[in-house]
């Protein structure tokens, strides 16, 4: 077997591959954390809860309506969407003047109580949702068995990504997204309706959160409880990529996945703090974040 | 006949002192039972509601009333803290005049909560805590222990493994207390029966992605991987195990598992996984008949400590009715001199250390194809008498 310095190059491989998936999950959720925070200057606590209701949505789809998988990640996300668009209209926008404390107050007391409401509902120990036929089984790669389910992880959220960065940085809809949260002032002089556009985008960040839920739903515990122990991580890298950079989101969300795979690899048990550890390393060097614009 | 009637007159004399001798010993004229439980965590569905309904439904048999008295039952949520709880617990027996908690679910709270009651001279009926630590280390005369734990489930699981041949075992731990204990029993159970370990990780609680572990696992060499994990934790191991073909190439043994997260996983992946119980609602007629009251009231199948919580506050009220006090020294001595026997207790006898030692049962998940209904989920293969799944007694806690 292939070692370095005692290493089995093999294993790591295989570890960097793993971390590789789970950075692009992590990149998918932090991106629509990014956005709602980067166009809007909202510090949506909610977001694990709504990728929570993500999940359970593809479940409840599946159980009470015969929805599949392929149906559910284009109806789940939508359907998310408006949950978050009601949000946005009704809770959030009478306190849009506020300080950020009041929504981070606000989505974080949402949060709370999804989380109460589905473990009322359906128990604290989770639902199953099988892998999609068409994704069973894997392929043996030289270092490892890679499910095809986890290389569909990678393909789908890295698409998703890269098109919504896209979106918002080259096209014209993207330009008038910006201009619109930068000075909203200015664009509604020029005809284009600014509410409107706050709600599409509150909606988008947070669909991108149910989409991720879905991808979720196979190969995680459907859980009420899986959306808060993953949004901590999920913010500390969008701190750690800059607040609000749309692709300092993403990369960091790769980086942090491999980093935390080596980390599980060297040292498991530090491999919860070793994020974390990473954002105060950079809150110090550079507290704007690795690819945030200083203030 | 004057000897007769002076007879007779001592016995009605000494029935009369002690009908009101038993109603005077009952410390503020009712019984109070404290249901203390996560009602709404990760670990509300394995006590939770359900104990507080297990722990009502008991009284209601009993009748509401013992020594002509009112029994209640009060309930709270530890929210599986320590120091949450031992707060509640306090404040219970210190201002609210309660005679008995039970519930007790995350060992970390009930290690919190012994002490307290211990301190005040009252008891603990734990239902469904996994640490053996209750009656070895931190031993109690107040202490009682029902249900499961994890000395039962290692030798219950474990042995049989090993001594079938599978003798290389790697760990995937949850990194805290019960985590450990865990590892450590069956660890002590692998070597003694001829295995080894030949590796470990320690997962931190809630760790939502396995596969970087599973890799670890797959590389070892082992023959068994063993989950020292419960909960979702337990659930994410083994679908990640499932996703990464591992299931296929070694054994995978759950060593703490309940019934709700056996049904929360898809048969495909669970089916055939061997593991040790304490209770399952299927067994017999005693079991469903009591299984289908419960589901009056609370609406799941019965997890095992929930089961528990009924037994055991029925044994303690019996001993209060028999003894007529709710002292606890006094009730625990009948608890331990008498052996509990319902659907839940079989072959059961409440050991001098507080450790209730009863029949265990080695299941296997059913397959998607087995199943009857959705509550169909294990098959008993085997039953372990309790000498056999307990750890023997230490010395030290021989408390007569």
């Amino acid at each position: 077997m292939a070692t370095f310095l005692g290493i089995n190059l093999f294993g790591l491989s295989g570890q960097l591959l793993v971390g590789l998936i789970n950075g692009s999950f992590y990149a998918l959720l932090s991106l629509g954390l990014a956005i709602i925070f980067g166009l809007l200057r909202i510090i949506n606590f909610a977001q694990g809860a709504l990728y929570m209701l993500g999940a359970f949505f593809a479940w409840m789809a599946l159980q009470y309506m015969g929805i599949n998988y392929w149906a559910a990640l284009i109806l789940v996300p939508l359907a998310v969407g408006v949950v978050g668009i009601l949000m946005e209209r009704y809770l959030l926008r009478p306190i849009a003047n506020e300080d950020h404390l009041y929504s981070l107050l606000l989505t974080f007391g949402l949060a709370l109580i999804m989380q109460g409401v589905f473990t009322q509902m359906y128990g604290s120990s989770g639902m199953s949702y099988a892998i999609p036929d068409a994704l069973k089984g894997g392929t043996r790669l030289p270092f490892m068995y890679l499910p095809n389910y986890r290389a569909w992880i990678i393909v789908a959220s890295l698409a998703v990504c890269f098109s919504t960065w896209w979106m918002i940085e080259k096209t014209k809809l993207g330009a008038y997204l910006r201009a619109g949260t930068e000075n909203p002032a200015m664009m509604q002089a020029f005809g284009i309706n600014v509410p409107l556009i706050v709600t599409l985008t509150f909606g988008f960040g947070v669909a991108l959160a149910g989409f991720a839920g879905v991808m979720a739903a196979p190969v995680y515990s459907v859980s009420p409880e899986m959306g808060s122990n993953i949004l901590i991580v999920v913010f500390a890298i969008v701190v750690i990529g800059g607040m609000g950079s749309i692709g300092g989101a993403i990369l960091t969300g790769l980086a942090m996945g491999v980093v935390e795979g080596l980390t599980k690899y060297f040292y498991p048990e530090a491999s919860t703090t070793v994020i974390f550890m990473v954002m105060v390393i950079v809150l110090l060097v550079k507290p704007a974040g690795l690819f945030g614009k200083e203030a | 006949m004057k000897a007769m009637t002076r007879t007779l007159l001592s016995v009605a004399m000494s029935a009369a002192l002690v009908s009101t001798g038993a109603q005077a010993s009952l410390s503020d004229d009712k019984v109070k039972i404290g249901v203390l439980a996560d009602m709404g965590g990760v670990y509300a569905d394995i006590c939770g509601k359900g104990c507080v309904a297990a722990v009502e439904m008991a009284v209601e048999d009993f009748g509401g009333k013992v020594l002509g008295k009112e029994i209640e039952v009060i309930s709270a949520d530890d929210q599986n803290k320590p120091d949450v709880g031992s707060a509640k617990v306090r404040e219970w027996v210190e201002s609210q005049q309660v005679d008995v908690v039970t519930g007790l679910v995350s060992s970390a709270v009930t290690g919190a909560v012994t002490k307290v009651l211990t301190d005040n001279k009252k008891l603990a009926l734990i239902a469904t805590s996994a640490s053996n630590a209750f009656t070895t280390k931190a031993c109690s005369p107040y202490n009682a222990h029902w249900t499961y734990n994890v000395a039962a489930l290692a030798n219950g699981t474990v042995k049989p493994m090993v001594q079938a041949g599978k003798k290389n075992w790697f760990f995937i731990t949850a990194d805290y207390a019960f985590g450990h204990a865990l590892e450590g029993v069956a660890t002590k159970v692998i070597e003694s029966n001829g295995g080894k370990v030949v590796g470990k990780v320690r997962a931190p609680l809630g760790t939502t992605d396995f596969s970087s572990y599973v890799l670890q696992a797959q590389s070892s060499g082992a023959d068994v991987v063993a989950l020292a994990n419960a909960g979702s934790d337990f659930v994410n191991a083994l679908k990640t195990s499932a996703e990464f073909g591992l299931t296929e190439m070694v054994d995978v043994a759950g060593l703490l598992v309940f019934t709700a997260n056996a049904k929360a996983l898809d048969p495909s992946i669970a089916a055939g996984m061997k593991l040790t119980t304490g209770f399952y609602w299927d067994m017999d007629d005693q079991t469903r008949e009591w299984t289908k009251r419960f589901r009056q009231r609370h609406d799941s199948i019965p997890a095992m400590g929930q089961a528990g919580a009924y037994s055991m506050t029925m044994h303690y009220l019996n001993a209060v009715k028999a003894t007529g006090t709710d002292n606890s020294e006094t009730v625990m001595k009948y608890m331990k001199e008498n052996k509990p026997n319902d659907f839940f207790a079989r072959n059961a006898y409440l050991r001098n250390d507080g450790r209730m030692v009863h029949d265990m049962y080695l299941v296997r998940i059913k397959k998607a194809s087995e199943r009857k209904s959705e509550d169909d989920i294990f098959a008993i293969e085997e039953t372990i008498p309790g000498d056999q799944a307990y750890a023997p007694m230490l010395s030290q806690c021989d408390f007569k």
